[in-house]
């Protein structure tokens, strides 16, 4: 094991707003946390990573009153307390963004973010005239595009994220807890997120910030402190330490943790999916690409520019107004997903809380869910087989579970993403869209995603990627489509293009983007 | 905020006995087979008339109806819907049958209409809901309010009564000891158990209730799964009517009247959530029999009638109840 150059530091002398100390907490069969110790001063963004199921999203549960510790206590200004539910840790300062979205699907933007505490007119009625302007400015700093009317449940998941942030944000909090705020925010809105964390920084917040992109870590954090196995590792100054001496402490060995370049693979020269000039009123316009067998496809934009939009109407869950698909030379017309996994394709949705997983049923269960007919014969079920595929994905993507009999609610958010990798795995489609397939899973097990992905697409599968991280998309991508609102505005190969060009058109301010699109038209 | 308490250690200081009896715990049928075991236990040596072949004859005699219809109202619930016009149904299914005979025609005939009057009904509750978009609460209270309209239109206000012997059989006929409405009870409840536990078709149901969303996605046909989970709890609705017209002899036109509250009261007692997704019919059935050994307790203890619907909403809120707070005690509702 790698001891890191830099030594943790010493323990602060400013009194700490917020302070766990020594906290245990477990679970049935799992010792999620292990005497670990965690503070957060004034005015500084202390940053907590982790590998997936380190214990990271316990902790902060526990310091916002959801979970009771086994052990330890928490204090505040010095002060232990106890908190018996979150209204306890709302009433001391305490607010947070979890990671699985915790938003009212069914009420309004605005009436999410003041959910409990709306402002009142006269009479004791809601002034709802109030809120709405308030929910507007909560929002102004992401300059995200929706009405505070909208219904929550039908915003992308970015935007929901953003909603989420900005509830968390108008309450007038001492600690801000952020649980993977950006695990389905692109580049751009990360940026904003991180200038308003900075602004809160600067007057004297303490912000807590989990992320498995040490980037934004080491970009925004003033000190870093890592757990493993439940296990307190250490804290340090980030400015005193390096990634990989973090990663190091976090995997306990050495590890690579960016994305490499592009590597040119081959593919076939059949066409797998063929898509012609396919719109959708109001989310996309006259999307045309051609994807061969054992390509993969990469589409980059901002939230908003229309890619999970697109994805669902590939994958026949909207209708598109206009165009044409062909999968695999035969022209098709998708009415529900039904038709599109009998026709071989997959999709791996970005949002697995509310449409990917099935939380209260068993890993095996949830990989059998896509599966049905291949885990039975002659009618009948045979759970066997689907527990023994289940175990053997378990063990290759590393899922840290205690059986296939598990619940999937009980995972840590990582892993239940691999479980979502493995539900459509186990189908064995000839295309297969991936929306944010590595979606809050840490470090390694996305190289390890990214290998699968290589795998996959080495066998002949067709590969279409959504994802916010760029790296990620220049990484995979032997073609790479730039949306913005709703349209293609540039096609490249792989490898032929840098961030920054993509960033500049996914914008809507790259240079002669018609050009561009019609210059690429078949990129095989 | 209380203060300086030092949190006490939970579940993971306790020792292997409570891991044993948690994972007991986590088969809902056995929480329901114990309760009904320690509620006879008691009842028994209040009465002693309670443990003889006769009285527990009639206590299954008893509760074949309700058990035929509790069969599909599982599967129903498990695919996250719910049908409160089983009880007009169970009379429309009698009272056809019965006026149709009274009319001249064919009994087979009579009693095959009686019974396919439930996948009619079925099939436009499930449509509604599925393909209008009504939610199963309004659509099947609007079909219990009009399909008890039928079924007094067909009877008359009387009902129909002096049925035929021949068609009296089909309730009345004893088969080795039993009457035979239990014995299709029995038929059902093992043929769909075995068929929800392991069958691929109803196995959809279980993603259907779990997740509409992911199910959709994950190609498994979801409108489809709902429909026939309509369609079911209407057809074994419509059955028990025509036995139960045969067992009396006659049609009532209240008959089934309130019967929805028992039947989902049993499927929940017996572990089917109301939010879809769980549920096995064995459990519902011993929710079935626990209600109906609750109900013949009240009657041999000469408890005044009215106490019966107290009960019946009692024990529901108690075993629901129960239920919620071991739930809380597993973490399942931990995570945000
Ligand atoms: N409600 C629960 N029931 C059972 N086990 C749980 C529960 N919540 C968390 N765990 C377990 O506790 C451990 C820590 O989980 P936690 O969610 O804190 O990890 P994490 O560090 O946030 O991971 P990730 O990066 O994947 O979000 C995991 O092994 C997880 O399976
Ligand atoms: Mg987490």
């Amino acid at each position: 094991m790698s001891a890191p150059a830099a030594a943790p530091v010493p323990t602060p002398t400013v009194q700490p707003i917020i302070a766990a100390i020594g906290i245990g907490k477990s679970f049935p069969g799992i010792r999620a946390l292990d005497g670990v110790d965690f503070s957060v001063l004034p005015g500084e963004v202390h940053a907590l990573v982790g590998e997936n199921g380190a214990g990271k999203s316990t902790l902060m549960q526990i310091l916002a009153g959801v979970y009771r510790p086994d052990e330890g206590e928490i204090l505040i200004d010095g002060q232990p307390v106890v908190f018996d539910n979150r209204r306890d840790a709302e009433a001391a300062g305490v607010s947070i963004v979890f990671q699985e979205l915790s938003l009212v699907l069914q009420l309004s933007v605005a009436e999410n973010i003041f959910a409990g505490r709306q402002p009142v007119g006269r009479f004791g009625l809601i002034d709802v005239k109030r809120m709405n302007r308030e929910a507007t400015s909560a929002l102004a700093p992401f300059r995200l595009a929706v009405d505070p009317r909208d219904q929550v449940g039908l915003l992308s998941l970015a935007s929901q994220q953003i909603v989420e942030i900005a509830k968390a944000l108008s309450v007038r909090a001492r600690v801000l807890i952020l649980d993977e705020p950006t695990s389905s925010l692109t580049t751009t809105e990360t940026e904003r997120l991180m200038a308003t964390i900075r602004s809160l920084r600067d007057r004297g917040l303490g912000i807590i910030y989990i992320s498995h992109h040490l980037r934004e870590v080491f970009e925004i954090s003033d000190r870093i402190t890592v757990l493993r196995d439940g296990r307190y590792r250490g804290t340090w100054r980030t400015d005193g330490v390096t990634e990989q001496e973090i990663v190091a402490e976090m995997v306990g060995r050495a590890f690579q943790a960016v994305s490499g370049p592009y590597m040119p693979r081959a593919f076939g020269t059949e066409s797998a999916l063929q898509v012609e000039g396919l719109s959708r009123a109001g989310q996309f316009a006259d999307i045309s690409f051609t994807l061969h067998e054992g390509e993969i496809l990469g589409l980059a934009g901002l939230v908003g520019a229309g890619r999970s939009e697109l994805a669902q109407a590939l994958f026949g869950l909207t209708q598109p107004d206009a165009g044409t698909m062909a999968v695999e030379g035969h022209r098709v017309r998708f009415r529900s997903p039904r038709d599109a996994v009998a026709a071989g394709m997959g999709y791996l949705t970005e949002d697995r809380k509310q449409a990917g997983l099935f939380l209260a049923m068993s890993l095996a269960w949830n990989v059998a869910a896509p599966n049905l007919k291949r885990f039975s014969a002659g009618g009948f079920m045979r759970d066997a087989e689907a527990r023994e595929v289940t175990e053997t994905y378990m063990r290759q993507l590393r899922i840290r579970a205690r059986s296939v009999e598990q619940k999937v609610i009980g995972l840590s958010g990582g892993n239940q993403q691999k479980v979502l990798l493995a539900m459509w795995l186990a189908t064995s489609p000839r295309i297969l869209i991936v929306d944010e397939p590595t979606r809050g899973v840490d470090v390694g097990a996305k190289a390890e995603i990214h290998n699968v992905l290589l795998d996959l697409a080495n066998q002949g599968v067709a590969i279409v990627l959504i994802s916010s991280e760029l790296p990620e998309v220049m990484h995979l991508s032997d073609a790479i489509l730039v949306m913005h609102r709703g349209r293609v505005v540039a096609r490249f190969a792989g490898g032929e293009v840098d961030e920054d060009e993509i960033l500049a058109y996914a914008a809507g301010v790259g240079g002669a983007p018609i050009a561009g699109a019609a210059s690429h038209e078949d990129m095989a | 905020m209380t203060d300086l308490t030092v949190p006490q250690s939970t579940t993971a200081r306790r020792g292997p006995l409570w891991l044993v009896l948690r994972k007991l715990l986590e088969v809902r049928e056995l929480t329901t087979l114990l309760f009904l075991i320690l509620v006879s236990v008691f009842i028994a040596l209040r009465s002693p008339y309670f443990l003889t072949p006769d009285n527990l004859k009639a206590i299954v005699l008893g509760m074949s109806t309700t058990g035929i219809m509790a069969v599909g109202m599982t599967v129903l619930l498990v695919a996250g819907g719910f049908d409160l016009s089983v009880g007009s149904v169970l009379a429309l299914g009698g009272a056809l049958a019965g006026w149709l005979i009274v009319a001249g025609l064919p009994i087979p005939l009579a009693v095959l209409i009686g019974i396919l009057v439930g996948p009619a009904i079925g099939l436009a509750n499930g449509l509604l809901v599925t393909k209008v978009g009504i939610n199963p609460l309004i659509t099947t209270l609007g079909m219990m309010s009009i399909v008890r309209g039928a079924v007094l239109l067909i009877g008359g206000g009387f009902g129909i009564s002096n049925l035929p012997q021949e068609f009296n059989n089909l309730g009345q006929t004893v088969i080795l000891g039993f009457q035979s409405p239990i014995w299709v009870m029995v038929v059902l409840a093992i043929v769909g158990d075995v068929l929800l536990r392991r069958s691929r078709p109803l196995r959809q149901a279980y993603y259907v209730g779990g997740n509409e969303r992911s199910a959709r996605l994950s190609g498994i046909p979801v409108d489809r799964v709902k429909i026939w989970a309509f369609i079911l709890t209407s057809t074994v609705a419509a059955l028990a009517g025509v036995l139960t017209a045969a067992r009396f002899g006659s049609a009532s036109v209240t008959a089934g009247t309130g019967v929805e509250l028992s039947v989902i009261a049993a499927v929940v007692i017996g572990g089917a959530s109301l939010a879809g997704g769980e549920g096995t019919v064995l459990g519902a059935i011993l929710g079935v029999l626990l209600l109906q050994v609750i109900q013949s307790a009240l009657t041999l203890l000469d408890v005044p009638l009215y106490w019966q619907p107290i009960s019946i909403g009692g024990v529901l809120i108690l075993a629901v109840g129960l239920d919620a707070i071991s739930r809380r005690v597993r973490h399942l509702d931990g995570r945000a």
